[in-house]
């Protein structure tokens, strides 16, 4: 197991390393001049040089990346041009917002989709694994801007249960904080569970028909614990698997999700430094959200090795 | 009035089917307590589908009629509950492929003790003790390390083992084995059956051994049913089928085994087979199944079907051979 964790964590900071070459040209180097761009058309060359200058980004472009990777390591991700805020502490005031959002969201999907893609699979053929299957295949045709204005006009609007929008920072209200994150967290929620009904009833199913469910039988389970126990557990690996993979939906669907209800979090940040042509704050954050990415499919893959011993041999 | 010691397993007119596909069609036999019935045929012909409806564990889709009458119940009218409280515990069965019949992710000995654990409500140290001493019978090395393998780090032949120990830890009244060698090293299928035959007998358990290889049952078994197309075709003690064979069909397996006089390393090789093949399940031949490949057949095979019994001959055959020492003395 140390030697499968050993090359995994080689394989991440490889895929971080990559990602952030990746980054830096496609933003730096092929984006032109970042000064030029800071300032706007307008700007004099004096101007443009100046700023330059002052940023380091008269330098060589190795030089540059160079210079960007040492500072991140060090947790000095840079500053706005107009604010001067860090990076970073523009970044760690979002996170309150991005992080319940997602995980909660992504947790709500899986609490729904297990139970409800295992019960599918169960049924399939029957009248009740065919509606579940058709209520899921509608769960992905629904983009999730669409599910949070539903349930926005519904339990906001229609009810007035919740807020249909904006944000109660967590100091001053927890309760207040948890109000606006209700609709967020169930738009995103019910769209991942839809997606992932359908490969838990897949994998399920897959499970079902394997020879060791029958053997588990034949040695006294039935058909239930069977599929609970044995069944599940293998079933295990293709969710794990594919969880890792929704992570960069998940986090696709927080921006769009940020922007139905009007929540400060990291993924409208970006949006607006982009407009605002805030290239260092945009790179660093990018970078992060990416390093995350691969980081939790960094997590995908030890889990796998803990939950099959047949991966964590093969190292 | 002393009742008859009852059997391991009653089977009457065993039917299986799924919609309009029946894989065992009317099948009948008997294995007394500590009898070994094998069970032969070619593949298609109804073997598995008939263990594995004795066992409770036909695939979705697929019904049973008829009565199996096993330790007192019909397990046709039991439910899966029921039914698994017996599975493992007064009969059980070992599957063809052990690689893929062990759950890949658990340790083999949490696997056997668990076993020993549902049924005899056991606690966890005295089944893992139980579990050692089992495959300590097995002829399984170093059984302390072996409990702590998963069933990808072991070998085929020791695979196989530990799915015997699974299926023998209660004392079952009947074991079914399915094919329990095919998937194994040449090599190490005599050993396998060596240590299933020995470990049967010390149990005192019945046995139907499934397989298409002769000479497994020759060695094995005391009686032999030949199944063709869902049916029983032949039956009878051992020795007087593979010596007398009646039906065509037992004939045709027999003359079809490789033996040392019948291959012949220059190419020349004097292996007969049954010409043709098994018909498909949804367009079986009227009258008697195997008449299209049978060299006897008459009008009357393809009209009627021949049931066993008839004439108090053990074969489903309205042409049954004659036996060779009748033939001498006519």
């Amino acid at each position: 197991m140390a030697i499968y964790a050993l090359r995994k964590l080689a394989f991440f900071l490889g895929a971080v390393f990559v990602a952030s070459l990746a980054i830096f040209i496609l933003i730096r180097a092929a984006g032109g001049n970042v000064a030029a761009i800071v300032l706007g058309k307008d700007a004099t060359a004096e101007a443009i040089n100046a700023l330059a200058h002052a940023y380091g980004l008269d330098q060589p472009l190795p030089v540059q990346y160079f210079n960007w990777i040492t500072n991140m390591l060090q947790g000095d991700l840079g500053q706005s041009f107009r604010t001067k805020e860090s990076v970073a502490d523009l970044v760690t005031a979002r996170l309150s917002v991005s992080v319940p959002l997602a995980l909660s969201g992504l947790l709500l999907g899986l609490i729904i989709a297990i139970p409800v893609g295992t019960y599918a699979a169960r049924n399939v053929g029957k009248p009740s694994g065919a509606v579940l299957a058709l209520i899921s295949q509608i769960g992905i045709a629904v983009p999730v801007f669409w599910a949070g204005i539903l349930l926005s006009v519904l339990f906001g609007v229609k009810l007035g249960w919740l807020p249909t929008g904006g944000w109660v920072d967590w100091r001053e209200s927890p309760i207040g904080a948890i109000r606006s994150l209700v609709l967020p967290v169930l738009s995103l929620g019910l769209i991942m569970a839809a997606v992932l009904i359908r490969y838990v009833r897949s994998a399920v199913l897959d499970v079902m028909n394997q020879d060791y469910v029958r053997t588990a039988r034949a040695v006294g389970m039935t058909r239930t614990q069977a599929l609970l126990s044995v069944g599940l557990r293998n079933a295990a690996l293709p969710i794990v698997t594919i969880v890792g993979l929704q992570i960069a939906e998940l986090i696709g669907g927080t921006v769009i999700i940020e922007m139905v209800f009007s929540l400060p979090g990291l993924s409208r940040m970006i949006l607006a430094n982009v407009a605002a042509r805030e290239v260092i704050v945009v790179q660093s954050t990018v970078m992060l959200i990416i390093i995350f990415v691969i980081f939790v499919n960094f997590v995908v893959d030890l889990l796998y090795g803990v939950l099959d011993p047949r991966v964590r041999n093969a190292a | 009035m002393t009742s008859a010691k009852p059997h391991a397993i009653e089977v009457k007119d065993l039917v299986v089917s799924n919609g309009d596909v029946t894989a065992v069609r009317g099948v009948s036999f008997t294995i007394p307590q500590g009898g070994r019935m094998g069970l032969v045929g070619e593949s298609g012909s109804g073997k598995s589908m008939t263990a594995l409806a004795l066992m409770g564990l036909l695939p979705m889709g697929w019904n049973t009629h008829g009565n199996i009458l096993h330790d007192g119940v019909d397990l046709v009218t039991q439910s899966d509950k029921a039914l698994s409280s017996r599975r493992g515990r007064t009969l059980s069965m070992v599957f063809q492929d052990p690689l893929s019949s062990l759950n890949p992710v658990r340790r083999v000995g949490d696997q056997i003790s668990s076993v020993i654990r549902r049924h005899t409500g056991a606690d966890k140290r005295v089944a893992e003790a139980q579990t050692i001493e089992l495959i300590k019978q097995m002829n399984l090395p170093r059984p302390e390390q072996l409990v702590r393998a998963y069933p990808h780090e072991i070998s085929g032949g020791q695979r196989q083992r530990i799915m015997i120990a699974m299926a023998l830890a209660c004392y079952p009244q009947l074991i079914i084995a399915d094919e329990p060698t095919t998937a194994l090293d040449v090599t190490v299928q005599k050993q396998v059956l060596r240590l299933l035959n020995g470990a049967v007998r010390d149990r005192g358990s019945a046995l139907l051994m499934i397989t298409h290889d002769l000479p497994i049952i020759a060695a094995m078994c005391d009686t032999v049913a030949v199944m063709y197309a869902g049916r029983i075709v032949e039956i009878g003690p051992v020795q007087e089928v593979f010596r007398n064979p009646r039906h065509h069909y037992t004939r045709g397996l027999l003359d079809s085994q490789p033996t040392m006089d019948n291959i012949a390393l220059d190419g020349s090789s004097r292996l007969v087979s049954i010409p043709g093949m098994v018909p498909p399940l949804h367009s079986l031949p009227t009258g008697c199944a195997f008449n299209p490949r049978c060299p006897a057949a008459s009008d009357k095979c393809r009209e009627t079907m021949p049931e066993l019994g008839t004439d108090g001959i053990n074969a489903a055959c309205w042409h049954p051979i004659q036996p060779a020492g009748e033939v001498a003395a006519q």
